[in-house]
């Protein structure tokens, strides 16, 4: 059914449809609005969960761990300071092998403190082991959960994983959202079924110390799996697409890139705007396309290179930065295109909220067709010292 | 100099909803500062997140805003840095008791040298009204929408508990007694709290059939009894409503501290 409704509400509900057993969150803006729309569900009985309201963000998924060894369906959902003092949580959950799903309503990271968007706070959770997606628009965002719970949970993958949207930008904008039944639902996401958990018939333990002689092979192991988690989740993607018209087997998804010479690539809401400030250009008649990666990590790297193939610079938009080096996805695309020859700029833009609009989109080609990159974009000269 | 003279004046007004209890509480502090003749660059306000840890943003002093729950911590630095300097904290019932609880217990156990002053309306207030660890018992708020079912802290007793020196308890109300409360706060060596009930009408009031500002403030007023008409009751063995909280001193002694100056 085709509503108008805020992307939080949206993603909720995604949520509700995905039956969760046990929910643990800690209000932090912009996510509230999403744990909100939860504990009423709860409250009122039209989501059969637990919700536990914790005292922080550290507790809400240390909460989620305990949950998911025992053996049910879990969420929680968090962004920017929230997801900071959830690290050291973060990699406990890929280490054990525990199929979460977290919502990321991405934010700026503090100081100065910031609400607004950027993707610096799951970026920044890029080496913890978890998938991340990556929703352009409230449709995407809610899709991406039932794939994520369906993927995560696969036997042959076990890892969380982050279903990340831009705050406010998605959040809290209201657009029309196809929702799905629970009977639609039910037939694309299998019940859960933990691979192991807590049982005191068959006692076992999660989290014990590694030695040196071990613990390579289970880094190891997490690799392997988020390698083999990319054919996942294009068979997840594809078997939405067959059952509900949105096909998401593509990890990266291209626009106007056949004949492009000048390549834009992004995550997330940018994409829209990408998409438009592209449709502008070319009619002006320049050559420039879109690729916009959905899924992260795993970092489709095959999948970038081969995409690219046919253009002859690349302009990354960056919105994080690894400071003291360049913006993450633009590191890795760099990486992607080795010795291709395909000239790659990064873009640092859009920090903390920073607007990018289309004749910013236009300004960055412009700088890349000039060979300029790899530097913050947008930076207001006046107030630098 | 007056407690105006404390005022970051350009800041103002602040963000505070209309009828918020924090601004009042501000006054207070500033009042009694300003009473103990510091200078101000002898003076460094510290606090975490949150509506009431907003507060160091409007005061002419240097001042760290830190993290959610984490204003003790960055205190004890610098009080121990600079035990030449006044340390005073702004916090919130969720900044205080929720996400930072475990710094409060500690920094009253190692009794640091530093006067915390706690506006807790039983609400985090500045993510629009979810329940806290005072949210009392079938209060509303946007997660537990058919009230909370969870016990509270009392954070005034976890205080004496953990080892403060001073601790008091007054409300928006009471701002001559929470004046004077905060005042010998400052004044006493050793880990300072003083709890200051507050009405937080947006996130709390109208959700708990406290619609007005003047219910919230009645309220204060009227659910407030003294620490010893309280104890004499409980001596007595007589009834003690339900619905009240206790305010006064409940604590004041002298036990080793950390940070106080030679
Ligand atoms: C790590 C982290 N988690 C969550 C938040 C979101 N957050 C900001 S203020 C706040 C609660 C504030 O409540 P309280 O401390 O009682 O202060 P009040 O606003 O009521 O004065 C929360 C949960 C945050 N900033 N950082
Ligand atoms: S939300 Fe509550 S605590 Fe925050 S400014 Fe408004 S009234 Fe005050």
């Amino acid at each position: 059914m085709m509503q108008f409704m805020e992307g939080s509400l949206a993603v909720a509900d995604a949520v509700r449809l995905c039956r969760p057993q046990v929910i643990s969150a800690y209000p932090i803006t912009p996510q509230t609005h999403i744990v909100e729309a939860l504990a009423d569900m709860v409250a009122n009985c039209t989501l059969d969960a637990e919700y536990i309201t914790v005292e922080s963000e550290f507790s809400a998924l240390s909460a989620c761990i305990g949950a998911s060894a025992a053996g049910s369906r879990v969420y929680s959902a968090t962004t920017s300071q929230g997801l900071a003092l959830m690290f050291e949580v973060c990699f406990n959950v890929a280490g054990m092998r525990l199929p979460i799903v977290m919502t990321i309503v991405n934010r700026a990271l503090s100081a100065p403190l910031s609400i607004w968007n950027d993707q610096q706070d799951s970026i920044s959770l890029r080496d913890s082991g978890w998938m991340q997606l990556y929703a352009e628009d409230n449709q995407e965002a809610t899709d991406l959960h039932y794939l994520a719970y369906r993927v995560a949970e696969d036997h042959e993958i076990l890892l969380p994983a982050m279903v990340c949207f831009d705050g406010f930008i998605l959040s809290h904008t209201y657009e029309p959202v196809e929702t799905l039944s629970q009977d639609q639902v039910d037939a694309y996401l299998p019940a859960f079924r933990p691979y192991q958990r807590l049982d005191a018939a068959d006692p076992i333990s999660f989290g014990m110390f590694a030695s040196p002689d071990y613990y390579m092979e289970f880094r190891y192991e997490i690799d392997r799996a988020l390698e083999r988690a990319k054919e996942r989740i294009a068979r997840a993607g594809k078997e939405f697409g067959k059952q509900f018209g949105r096909d998401y087997s593509a990890l990266v998804e291209g626009y106007q890139l056949e004949d492009a010479e000048t390549a834009f690539v992004a995550m997330g809401s940018l994409c829209g705007t990408v998409k438009d400030a592209i449709d502008e250009m070319r009619a002006q008649g320049k050559k420039v396309g879109l690729l916009k990666i959905r899924c992260y990590r795993p970092f489709p790297g095959p999948d970038i290179a081969k995409a690219l193939a046919g253009v002859k610079r690349v302009a990354v938009l960056d919105k994080n930065i690894s400071l003291g080096s360049k913006g993450a996805v633009g590191l890795e695309v760099k990486d992607a295109l080795y010795g291709s020859g395909i000239a790659v700029y990064d873009y640092i833009v859009g920090l903390g909220g920073r607007d990018l609009k289309k004749s910013d989109i236009a300004a960055i080609a412009a700088l890349a067709e000039k060979g300029q990159g790899d530097q913050f974009y947008g930076l207001r000269q006046e107030v630098l010292r | 100099m007056t407690f105006r003279d404390w005022y970051r004046v350009d800041r103002l007004p602040t963000i505070y909803c209309a009828g918020c209890g924090n601004g009042t509480v501000i006054n207070c502090a500033l009042h009694a500062v300003d009473a103990m003749a510091w200078k101000q660059e002898e003076t460094v306000f510290v606090s975490g997140i949150g509506c009431s840890s907003r507060a160091p943003g409007y005061i002419a002093t240097d001042s760290l805003h830190t993290t959610h729950g984490r204003a003790l911590a960055f205190a004890t630095g610098v009080k121990l840095a600079r035990p030449d300097l006044h340390v005073v904290i702004f916090t919130g019932d969720g900044d205080l008791a929720a996400i930072g609880g475990n710094h409060f217990i500690h920094a009253c156990r190692r009794n640091v040298d530093m006067t915390v002053i706690c506006m807790n309306n039983w609400i985090y207030g500045m993510t629009g009204g979810q329940g806290s660890p005072t949210t009392p018992v079938g209060a509303l708020s946007t997660t537990t929408p058919y009230g909370s079912a969870e016990g509270v802290f009392d954070i005034s007793e976890l205080a004496v508990a953990a080892g403060a020196n001073h601790v008091a308890r007054w409300t928006s109300y009471h701002v001559k007694e929470l004046t004077r409360a905060i005042q010998t706060g400052l004044e006493t060596p050793g880990f300072s709290l003083i709890e200051a009930l507050v009405q937080c009408p947006t996130g709390y009031g109208r959700r708990n059939r406290l619609r007005e500002v003047s219910d919230m403030i009645e309220f204060l007023k009227t659910h407030a009894m003294l620490l010893s008409r309280y104890r004499k009751m409980v001596a007595e063995g007589k009834p003690v409503p339900a619905d009240i909280f206790t305010v006064g001193e409940f604590v004041r002694r002298n036990r080793p501290a950390m940070g106080v100056p030679p």
